[in-house]
């Protein structure tokens, strides 16, 4: 599915350079449900960036799919986030001046896709998510747990092959992380690669795998999560 | 390029933010009244000052005779200059004139003698102006009845009078003055037209008699007090040459310095004209410079809107691009914005600049004639804020085209 090896990021802090990503190397499979550890600093909001070609690296190489991903125009980029990458963000990032439906058939309008017929297709995923009477409802009536699921509804609505979900529970209440853990559980067994990043061991622990990044270098990436010992065998799909 | 789509995004974007909307709105329509509005007043002023020449001939000159003041082939200083009919006949030679006339000033009053004049019963002072034929095509006189002096009434020394409306309304009331005879001072006098003038009533309480006549019956020997011309479309510098080659004449024939100031008065229309023309002209640039200000002041600060506006929808902006748009749909819907919000509001200042101007031209003022403007200033008006509105969004609109998402999406 994607692949890095020897990633190098630097920032420019005034005449300093901070070396945020070190030799990064990792694969993930098709299908995979993996998680991104680190603490705060350790460059996974940078990996995150990089891995949904929001930022660009320094030196190596990364690969999504058959694709190199290096010196992409915007628009094309802008074209393989589309079609390619689900976000689902901390903070659910939801347009506070549109309706779930809208929220949701967004990735569509950017796909040239008709009002009625994108309209249509957002109603069938928010069912998907449990939310279809809330469809004509704006985020600010509703619950943090109810929004993410808008959001991943608006994530999973361009059918992407990669869900990257950057803290997906940090805003919500162990209940509702509980619940939205089962439902990225539940698109990972449709067989979409789902990258999880967070600090939280508790959700890294639902996923197959996990990779830490310490200082911006990656260690440890091979440790498969101990209360899954079921997941790691189970055979990729590919959608 | 069409896409309804796309327009429904700028609505949405627009109704949620009515007080900014309203605010940008505001900016730009009034910027646009303003220069409308100084615009159409420039035009108006403009009207007001050809309407205000058009009562006399606009290339009219006059040369009134008067006393020297420079002493001049052993003459002192303070002499009368007094013309005679021959000057009149020199000058008539002069090349480049139009139509000329003279004045003969009755009993020597050079502000226009008072005569009383009667007729049956009715007995009234009335202005008396001994002229040539020409002096009709010297000033905004019309007729309304009957004809003004002919050279034959100036040949033949004919009793001949034409009569402004008021004396007319004065003296015979309802009936038909025309053949009638009225008495000037001592001597009769058959009318044989009336005028009126665009000046009103006090214009039309003249009475014109030819000069022949006016110097036979009131003892005014070949005495000439004015020298009235029209120069045809001669500018200014070809109109002072005119003048001064009469001038000449006349210096030559009465003995008194032509540089002499006080000698001769000319007054002259055609250079006030320009002068007034001149600064109407830098009025009227004046104003333009002033609503352009404004209007530029309007842009910018619908440019500064975007640009919090931008700031404001960073997180929006970051949603969208991590969602898939390009940097040229963000482009497209700030920009979009920006030149509806501009074109609208730039619009309604249009049209209500129009209609303040619309209402100025209804009052009755005579400096202000039909202030307006015209359809190619319309069309080159919005045009330009079309423009400025596509100027006015796309700064911000690269700006935001910049955004990166994920510093956008982790800004709380």
């Amino acid at each position: 599915m994607l692949r890095l090896s020897k990633v190098n990021k630097y920032y420019q802090v005034g005449t300093h350079s901070l070396h945020v990503l070190r030799d990064v190397d990792f694969e993930v499979s098709d299908g995979e449900f993996v998680a991104i550890m680190g603490a705060s600093g350790s460059g996974k909001s940078t990996l995150l960036n990089i891995l949904g070609i929001l930022d660009d690296y320094d030196s190596g190489e990364y690969c999504l799919g058959e694709t190199k991903i290096s010196n992409l125009s915007e628009s094309k980029a802008a074209s393989y986030r589309n079609r390619f990458i689900g976000f689902v963000f901390q903070s659910f990032n939801l347009l506070p001046f549109k309706t779930a439906l809208e929220n949701v058939a967004l990735p569509l309008y950017y796909q040239g896709i008709t009002r009625r017929k994108r309209n249509q297709i957002a109603a069938q995923y928010l069912d998907r998510v449990g939310l279809r009477d809330w469809a004509d409802h704006l985020p600010s009536e509703m619950s943090g747990g109810q929004k993410q699921r808008v959001a991943i509804a608006r994530a999973l609505i361009a059918k992407p092959r990669l869900i990257l979900a950057d803290e997906p529970t940090g805003a919500l209440d162990s209940e509702t992380s509980k619940q939205i853990m089962d439902l990225l559980s539940e698109i990972h067994q449709t067989g979409i690669t789902v990258l999880v990043v967070t600090h939280d061991p508790e959700v890294a622990a639902r996923t197959q795998r996990t990779i830490r990044l310490r200082d911006g270098k990656v260690v440890g990436a091979h440790e498969a999560s101990a209360s899954h010992p079921g997941m790691a065998a189970m055979p990729a799909a590919v959608p | 390029m069409f896409s309804l789509d796309r327009w429904l995004e700028v609505f949405d974007t627009i109704r949620r933010n009515k007080l900014r909307t309203a605010l940008t709105a505001i900016s730009v329509a009034w910027g646009i009244f303003v220069l409308v509005f100084l615009l159409g007043l420039g035009r108006g002023l403009d009207n007001g000052l050809r309407a205000n020449f058009a009562r006399d001939a606009t290339n009219g000159v006059w040369i009134n005779a008067n006393k020297t003041s420079v002493a001049h082939g052993g003459y002192d200083v303070g002499r009368r200059i007094t013309f005679e009919n021959v000057d009149y006949e020199r000058a008539k030679k002069v090349e480049g004139i139009e139509y000329i006339s003279a004045q003969h000033f009755v009993g020597g009053n050079r502000w226009g003698a008072s005569m009383m004049t009667k007729y049956g019963a009715k007995a009234n002072t009335f202005e008396l102006a001994a002229v040539y034929a020409d002096s009709l095509r010297l000033q905004a006189h019309e007729m309304t009845q009957g004809r003004f002096l002919s050279p034959a009434d100036i040949a033949q020394t004919r009793k001949s009078a034409v009569i402004g409306q008021t004396v007319a309304k004065f003296l015979f009331e309802q009936a038909s003055p025309i053949g009638e005879w009225i008495t000037i001072g001592s001597t009769a006098f058959q009318v044989v037209g009336v005028f009126t003038d665009p000046g009103g009533a006090e214009e039309e309480r003249r009475i014109y008699i030819p000069v022949s006549t006016a110097q036979l019956a009131f003892n005014g020997g070949e005495k000439l007090g004015q020298i009235q011309m029209t120069v045809g479309q001669a500018g200014p510098a070809e109109t002072q040459a005119i003048i001064d080659v009469i001038v000449g004449q006349l210096a030559e024939r009465h003995n008194f310095d032509p540089t002499d100031p006080q000698a001769v008065r000319v007054h002259n229309n055609i250079e006030q004209f320009e002068r007034f023309k001149k600064l109407f002209w830098m009025i009227s640039t004046f104003v333009i410079v002033i609503g352009l200000g404004t209007l530029a002041a309007g842009v910018v600060g619908v440019s500064n809107i975007m640009m919090i506006a931008v700031k404001e929808r960073t997180k929006e902006i970051g949603v969208r691009k991590a969602l898939g748009a390009t940097p040229w749909s963000i482009v497209f819907m700030i920009t979009q914005e920006a030149v509806f919000l501009t074109g609208v509001a730039g619009l309604l200042g249009l049209s209500a600049g129009v209609a303040v101007l619309g209402l100025l031209g209804k009052l009755d003022n005579d400096f202000i004639v039909n202030p307006n403007i015209d359809l190619s200033m319309g069309v080159g008006a919005a045009v330009f804020l079309v423009l400025a509105g596509a100027l006015a969004g796309y700064f911000p609109a690269r700006a935001a085209a910049r955004v990166n998402p994920i510093h956008a999406l982790r800004d709380q």
